[in-house]
């Protein structure tokens, strides 16, 4: 477990940090750029030292204000920066020995064998950082700070510099991680789709302020916090069944509901989360016939909020609830109103997992 | 070869005056270098002007203080004579410092560059995984400063190798002692008929800063390969 309750000045604002995040699971530090995410971690890692508070990992004081300052190489912490930093005069693997051969423990965590399987960066041991990839410099920059034997790791938007194929080559690899080792993850993002498939705790952060803790389905759900791609729902679901013909998944979403969504990979009874965007959920009051939707879900309307004189966001109760998008005239057409009955339909290409 | 023996001893001599003179000025080049890329520190600019006052004085003027304060009787020389029965006046020991004085700028210069160059990310990882300062200056800057230290040894070799001015002023001009290979081309140029082993002499100056420059030429190229095509 991290415990982090910190206060800095940083340029223009006074930033203040109070959250924890633990073990064996990951905590996202949502929020955009410049919003002092980064400094948190610098702080928490000792590359920066805050002007006020406390700072303990697994129960041991790392930092308190004018008592305790343990110096970076002391705090059996890993490290992944966004833009790797693979010291470039070694090679991949004398880069992966060299926290290993530091390691501060009488138990490590992580053999160098097992790292190097588990990443799939043993063909690439005698090369040059120079000659790697972005994608392949990420995954070696993180088995670097497994093998340092971290107590917990900290995580400052590893893909932000990837383009989205490599994304999707680095992000399972994370998730296996997270599985494995059972170490606390502080993962720093800006982007939904990452913190949704990794995180399951998310601390949002807007101007060095925390606006809200909670878990993913709570925080990343509604109409408040979108991307550029407005507001959206994110569900918990459990694989229930594939369909190879169709290229199909069927997740449950509680109460006996289910989604069909393009096929994933997570094997039938895995846990996994699902975000439909609240544009992508069409509303119907009753069940359509002659229709290429696939999920068809009934709900009732709990409220419904007007973010712009021609947009009205509805929340559904479909159990859990679910928000959709609709323009003022359809509202108006199917007078739609709290309380009353609808039916949600989702494209399943819709669901495209990103 | 077609040196004969007097050359030999030049040649020889001169090497090991350049050597010595890089060789003792490489540790206190790369401190300096990196204090002055790193840090701020009151006296920070005049001590960089003191170190580059030998590429701007006459190297004479040079010679001459060296001379005033090492001398048997100097504030420098007679202690060092009286605790350490050491001496540089006269000897060879007095043209390697004063070689080395006069290349110490060349050198400071291009490992101060090379420090400045390197990244201090790389640095902040090192001690994310352990390791001390101390560690992280031996595994990860220095290693990325040597072209820069590479490029001032070869500078400072170079200098030396026609270091003349101080030299001659320093410790005078004594064969076999301090007569390097610019001093012994000078001494020819004054007596009658000197012109011919002086050129002797010219084109063994010419051959030898040749080799310098391929010897630096093909460490660099390996160094590169080492550190990397992204650096």
């Amino acid at each position: 477990m991290i415990e982090v309750d910190i206060a800095l000045r940083v340029g223009d604002f006074e930033l203040g940090a109070a959250f924890d995040a633990p073990a064996g699971s990951v905590t996202a530090l949502f929020g955009r750029s410049g919003s002092g995410k980064s400094t948190i971690i610098d702080c928490i890692c000792g590359l920066r030292r805050p002007d006020r508070g406390r700072i303990t990992v697994e129960g041991e004081t790392l930092f308190d204000a004018g008592a305790i300052n343990v110096p970076p190489e002391r705090r059996r912490l890993g490290y992944v920066f966004q833009d790797a930093r693979l010291f470039p005069h070694l090679s991949v693997g004398t880069n992966l020995r060299y926290g290993e051969r530091r390691a501060r423990t009488d138990r490590p965590i992580a053999a160098f064998d097992d790292v190097v399987a588990l990443l799939g960066i043993g063909h690439l041991l005698k090369r040059r950082p120079g000659t790697l990839s972005g994608g392949e410099r990420q995954r070696v920059a993180i088995g670097r700070a497994l093998l340092s034997q971290p107590r917990a790791l900290l995580m400052d938007e590893p893909l932000a510099a990837l383009d989205r194929e490599r994304k999707t080559e680095v992000l399972p690899y994370i998730e296996r991680l997270r599985d494995r080792f059972g170490l606390p993850i502080l993962y720093v993002s800006h982007a939904v789709e990452e913190v949704v498939r990794l995180a399951q705790k998310v601390v949002r952060i807007e101007q060095g302020r925390i606006t809200g803790v909670g878990p993913v389905e709570e925080m990343l759900s509604g109409g408040t916090i979108g991307d550029e791609h407005g507001p959206a729902t994110v569900l918990r679901a459990v694989v229930k069944r594939h369909d190879t013909r169709f290229g199909l998944t069927t997740l449950e979403i509680g109460a006996g509901r289910e989604l069909v969504t393009p096929a994933i990979e997570p094997p039938v009874g895995s846990a996994v989360r699902v975000r439909i965007l609240a544009r992508d959920v069409s509303l119907a009051l009753e069940t359509p016939t002659g229709l290429s939707i696939q999920n068809r879900l009934e709900a009732s309307i709990a409220e419904m909020t007007r973010p712009s004189p021609f947009i009205v966001d509805v929340r559904l109760d479909i159990g859990a609830p679910l928000w959709s998008r609709v323009s003022a005239k359809a509202t108006e057409e199917l007078a739609l109103a709290p309380g009353k009955r609808v039916i949600a339909l989702i494209k399943t290409v819709a669901l495209e997992r990103d | 070869m077609f040196l004969s023996a007097d050359e030999v001893n030049v040649l020889i001599l001169s090497l090991q005056v350049a050597t010595w003179s890089v060789a003792a000025s490489m540790v206190p080049a790369v401190a300096i270098g990196w204090l002055l890329a790193r840090y701020d520190f009151p006296g920070k600019t005049a001590l960089d002007a003191i170190l580059h006052l030998p590429l701007v004085l006459p190297p004479v003027v040079v010679g001459y203080v060296l001379l005033v304060l090492f001398a048997p009787k100097g504030p420098l020389g007679e202690p060092l004579r009286e605790w350490f029965g050491f001496s540089f006046a006269f000897s060879w020991r007095g043209a390697v410092l004063a070689s080395a004085v006069m290349g110490f700028p060349l050198m400071t210069q291009a490992i101060r560059l090379s420090a400045q160059g390197v990244d201090r990310k790389l640095e902040q990882a090192a001690r994310t995984l352990g390791a001390p300062p101390w560690q992280v200056f031996l595994t990860v800057t220095l290693p990325l400063m040597a072209p820069g230290v590479l490029a001032g040894t070869v500078l400072s070799f170079a200098r030396s190798l026609g270091e003349f001015g101080a030299t001659i002023t320093f410790v005078s001009n004594i064969p076999g002692e301090t007569r390097t290979l610019p001093l012994a081309i000078y001494t020819y140029t004054q007596v009658p008929g000197g012109e011919g082993p002086g050129l002797r002499l010219v084109l063994i100056s010419v051959v030898v800063a040749l080799l310098a420059l391929a010897g630096a030429e093909f460490l660099n190229r390996a160094l590169t390969r080492r550190i990397g095509v992204s650096g």
